[in-house]
């Protein structure tokens, strides 16, 4: 189980934590980049529009570089071993995303729309928001270990997020999905950004105490070891939660991120392959049962499978049914290998919501394939950085809230990029820090400071050996 | 607990690469065919995004492209005299797609031809902006005028040909539209537009192309078909010679009589005097006589049965398969179930015409690139020999008599030679409805060379009968046509 014990495992980071470079100054290097590349697309953009250098270069350059230098600042002192990766891969993401994000609200397609609003500053101010939650998270957290005292806690807070936009007056119905609340002033919030975080540390706390439990007793069946009856518990229970989710707030994309979580952390604390095929069995189950009589995923699957009939349908102007997964594909096939160039390209035609869910198509049109490759690689990247600090974290709980956190993350680029370009049906998610939503690039800027946190511990020198009591003279201790 | 681990690892490499590889097969695979889908408006973007080339009548457009606004097309296409010209261009409407020429040679006026590839890539290179090509048409200004003026307020259409290289001179349909009214895509004005020129709310049809695209029974002009078929098999050799033509005639296995327009001198009479005065019963017999195959041989071999490709397409014209002995008689004049495009019977003139040779209709002379270097030009082609030279030179000297004194007297122009033919088409069961007036011919010149041969059909023209026949409504049409493309010659 721990890795220091496993001989097996020490040719890898595990072990070289003692005495490892801290890296930060490979992370500040990074950073240059990251806050270079998107300025340099950000000029690209107005020269392709306007012919001229947009003059909000010079903010927009010093705020993304502001953003990236308090972040570096902040690691560099409360979280010097961290993963030099994670900052810069987020920076750069959330920096391309804003360009992105300013292109399109230069659209005049997009500008007559009557629920038009100028996304980029706002995005700007969410990032700002995100990197100081990412502060107060290094600043706060001294130790991950912490969280799991709030264990129950946790799946408490988790429940209410997620039950939030059911409450009547509270929670805001947008085009089919009820995943928003509605808190005046404010704009709308989506809870399950969030609630991805809480729950991840419910799961790791949660799973760190019944680990043994549920991966001892069991019963060998055909190769297979099947838990005990009771032991299906927990499994059953966000199982039935997330077709609670589904059935309810018809959010596909959340369903399945919160128990494909769950059996990935499952599977890792008790090294039991019969959890992932429960999970698939039940996850299969659960979507087929829930498709049967569910039309708003029944006609999700229905675009997936026909997206040029759902484009038809909803250009004869059949209520309930929209042309912007065809749109996306044309996007993405416009774009070809090299793409149009930033700021020349018609994705804008996707309308709504093509600045958030659909923002890849974007970069699919106008930076092509290579663009999109290298956006997916960037994820990736993260991912595997995300893991590898599970690897390498010395803790159970360290180990499980790393690769919960991970796992999500990776689900949900997955989930929504694989939706946009039809490789799935389409689930109302954001890709993480490129598209436009406070809610979801604050929770990812805070996912990556625990991340980087758990990191921070994970590499961090092993305290020097106690000092060898023999060598020195017997104190007496007197009461 | 890092086995597992690393599994997931694995597991999240594969979700990534599940998007990479999806990514390849959409934006490299799958791209050109989303890229060109009819119904990517980015297709349609492209199209407008620059003027459009010009399609060339005598070295002036009759085509332009004017700036639009308030819509992601920035040109659309502007016509000169549209409603002159729309049966030669076509239409390239933003909202409602293109046809005929602006469709056929697409590629050409927006730049997107493969064969402009190379100067394309020259062009990004040196930052030009794309631009379209020139299509240069064989037409003749002065003839399409006559034409269309010809035609008036008349329903109808004319086709000239120029038989020595089957350049098509004149393409004339009424009544017509303008394509400029609804060339953008305003849902105020164009497509209002758009809705008043179909078929449903206008019963005249005005965006058929009554020249290419509409077949009517060609009656007596159809003669000369018989005729040929009679000089070609041998039955007649002598066009001056009587022939075995009994009046009155009853059609074969039939008991009823096949009559003639009035009390016209038919019994026995010569193929020249037969066509002078259009005997129904010379011609019937000779139909029935020769059979079905050898008048559908030689009909096939004007070109009817077949569409033409001009390059817009031309309907084809009919003579029918399958039919007994009386069919195969009316077919002869004209009747039954034959039926001809003007294009076609202005074919049959034309083969006349050029000593027996018919050659391919075409009306694209060339296609230019952007600096008006040719790209594509057009070789005049013959498409086959319905008559021998002799038999043809028969022919031209019976329709110069119909011309002469006989029906077609209203074609004559002073000093040069005019070979034509009537028809009076039956239209509607029982001729219950007005008839067509058909009118054929070719203008010959001093040297024997043709410069023009025309056909011209006038639907509903008058109430009476006599009069719509051919040669009053028809003739003076064609004889304008000739006479400006004779005029423009000298």
């Amino acid at each position: 189980m721990s890795s220091t014990t496993n001989p097996s495992t020490h040719h890898t980071s595990t072990i070289g934590a003692i005495g490892a470079p801290s890296r930060r100054n490979t992370e500040l290097a990074l950073l240059v980049f990251a806050v270079v590349i998107p300025v340099f697309a950000y000029a690209n953009v107005g020269l392709a529009l306007n012919d001229q250098v947009p003059p909000g270069l010079l903010g927009y350059g010093l705020g993304l570089g502001l953003l990236a230098g308090v972040g570096h600042l902040v690691v560099r002192k409360f979280a010097p071993y961290a993963d030099p990766l994670l900052l810069p891969l987020a920076t750069l993401l959330n920096g391309l995303g804003l360009v992105v994000i300013w292109r399109l609200d230069q659209s005049e397609r997009l500008q007559v729309r009557s629920t038009f609003v100028e996304a980029a500053p706002r995005q700007l101010l969410y990032s700002a928001l995100g990197v100081a939650l990412f502060v107060g998270v290094l600043l706060l957290l001294k130790d991950h270990r912490v969280l799991q005292r709030y264990t129950y806690i946790s799946m408490f807070a988790a429940l209410v997020l997620l039950l939030l936009p059911l409450v009547p007056g509270l929670g805001a119905d947008v085009f089919g999905a009820k995943i928003w609340i509605k808190i005046p002033g404010l704009g709308t919030i989506q809870p399950g950004e969030f609630a991805k975080i809480v729950i991840a540390v419910f799961f790791a706390g949660y799973l760190m105490v019944k680990r043994d439990a549920l991966a001892l007793a069991s019963r060998r069946f055909m190769g297979l070891y099947l838990p005990r009856g009771r032991d299906l518990g927990p499994i059953l229970m966000v199982w039935a939660m997330s077709i609670l989710i589904l059935v309810f707030e018809t959010d596909l994309g959340t369903s399945l991120l919160f128990f494909g979580m769950f059996v990935v952390m499952l599977y890792v604390a008790t090294e039991r392959t019969s959890w992932i095929v429960f999970g698939l069995l039940m996850s299969a189950a659960g979507a087929v049962g829930v498709a049967s009589f569910e039309p708003h995923v029944q006609q999700r699957v229905q675009a997936w499978l026909d997206p040029m009939g759902e484009y038809l349908k909803s250009k004869q102007g059949v209520v309930g049914h929209s042309e912007q997964s065809m749109e996306a594909l044309w996007a993405f096939g416009s774009g070809g290998v090299l793409g149009t160039g930033l700021g020349q390209g018609n994705s804008d035609l996707i309308g709504f919501a093509a600045n958030s869910d659909f923002i890849l198509a974007t970069f699919g049109e106008e930076l092509g394939l290579a663009g999109v490759m290298a956006i997916l690689l960037i994820y990736g990247l993260i991912v595997e950085r995300g893991v590898r600090t599970a690897l390498a974290a010395r803790d159970p709980f360290g180990k499980l809230l790393a690769v919960g956190l991970s796992g999500a993350f990776a689900l949900q680029v997955f989930v929504v990029a694989g939706g946009v370009m039809n490789l799935i049906p389409l689930t109302g998610m954001t890709l993480p820090f490129v598209a436009y939503g406070g809610s979801s690039v604050i929770a990812n800027w805070a996912l990556i400071g625990i991340l980087i946190r758990i990191s921070d511990t994970a590499r961090r020198p092993a305290p020097s050996p106690a000092p060898n009591p023999d060598a020195e003279m017997t104190q007496v201790v007197r009461p | 607990m890092n086995k597992p681990l690393r599994r997931i690892a694995i597991f999240c490499g594969l979700l990534v690469l599940a998007l990479l590889v999806r990514d390849n097969w959409l934006q490299y695979v799958m791209a050109t065919e989303l890229k060109e889908d009819k119904a990517n408006r980015r297709v349609a973007i492209e199209r407008y995004a620059q003027p459009r080339g010009d399609i060339i009548v005598d070295g002036k457009s009759i085509t332009g492209s004017a700036k639009t606004e308030g819509s992601d097309f920035d040109y659309k296409r502007t016509y000169k005299n549209g409603e002159m010209w729309a049966p030669v261009t076509g239409y390239a409407s933003q909202a409602f797609g293109a046809t005929q020429l602006e469709s056929i040679e697409d590629g050409i006026l927006t730049g997107n031809d493969d064969r402009l590839f190379f100067r394309r890539t020259l062009d990004m290179i040196t930052g030009k902006k794309q631009a379209g090509g020139n299509v240069v048409t064989t037409l003749s200004a002065a003839a399409q005028k006559a034409a269309f003026e010809g035609l008036g307020d008349k329903k109808g259409a004319v086709a000239a040909i120029d038989p020595s290289t089957g350049a098509i001179l004149a393409l004339a349909s009424t009544p017509s539209y303008d394509p400029s009214t609804f060339a953008g895509n305003s849902t105020e004005t164009d497509s209002k537009a758009w809705a008043k020129l179909q078929k449903k709310e206008n019963p005249d049809d005005p965006m058929l192309n009554r020249a290419l695209r509409e077949t009517y029974p060609p009656g007596s002009t159809f003669k000369v078909v018989t005729a040929a078929a009679a000089l070609e098999n041998g039955l007649v050799d002598d066009v001056d010679a009587k022939t075995d033509s009994p009046l009155p005639y009853t059609l074969p296995d039939t008991r009823t009589e096949l009559k003639n327009e009035g009390n016209i001198p038919c019994k026995d009479a010569s193929l020249r005097d037969a066509l002078k005065v259009s005997c129904n019963t010379v011609f019937g017999k000779i139909g029935a006589d020769l059979g079905k195959d050898k008048m559908k041989e030689e009909a096939e071999k004007f070109g009817f049965n077949s569409e033409q490709f001009t390059p817009v397409r031309s309907n084809a014209s009919v003579f029918p398969d399958e039919m007994d002995k009386p069919q195969t008689a009316l077919s002869s004049i004209g009747q039954f179930e034959t039926a001809a495009t003007p294009l076609q019977m202005a074919m049959v003139a034309s083969a006349v015409a050029n000593d027996g040779t018919l050659m391919k209709p075409y009306m694209v002379d060339k296609l230019q690139a952007p600096s008006l270097d040719v790209i594509e030009q057009t070789e005049p082609e013959e498409m086959s020999k319905p008559l021998s030279e002799d038999n043809a030179q028969k022919l031209q000297s019976i329709m110069e008599t119909v011309v002469q004194d006989g029906t077609g007297t209203r074609a004559q122009i002073p000093g040069v030679t005019v070979g034509g033919k009537t028809g009076t088409a039956q239209h509607g069961v029982d001729n219950s409805e007005k008839p067509y007036a058909w009118f054929i011919s070719y203008a010959k010149l001093k040297d024997g060379s043709s410069p023009v041969a025309v056909a011209v059909v006038v639907e509903d023209g008058s109430a009476n009968r006599d009069d719509i026949s051919g040669g009053g409504l028809a003739a003076p049409i064609a004889q304008a046509v000739m006479k400006a493309v004779v005029d423009s010659k000298q």
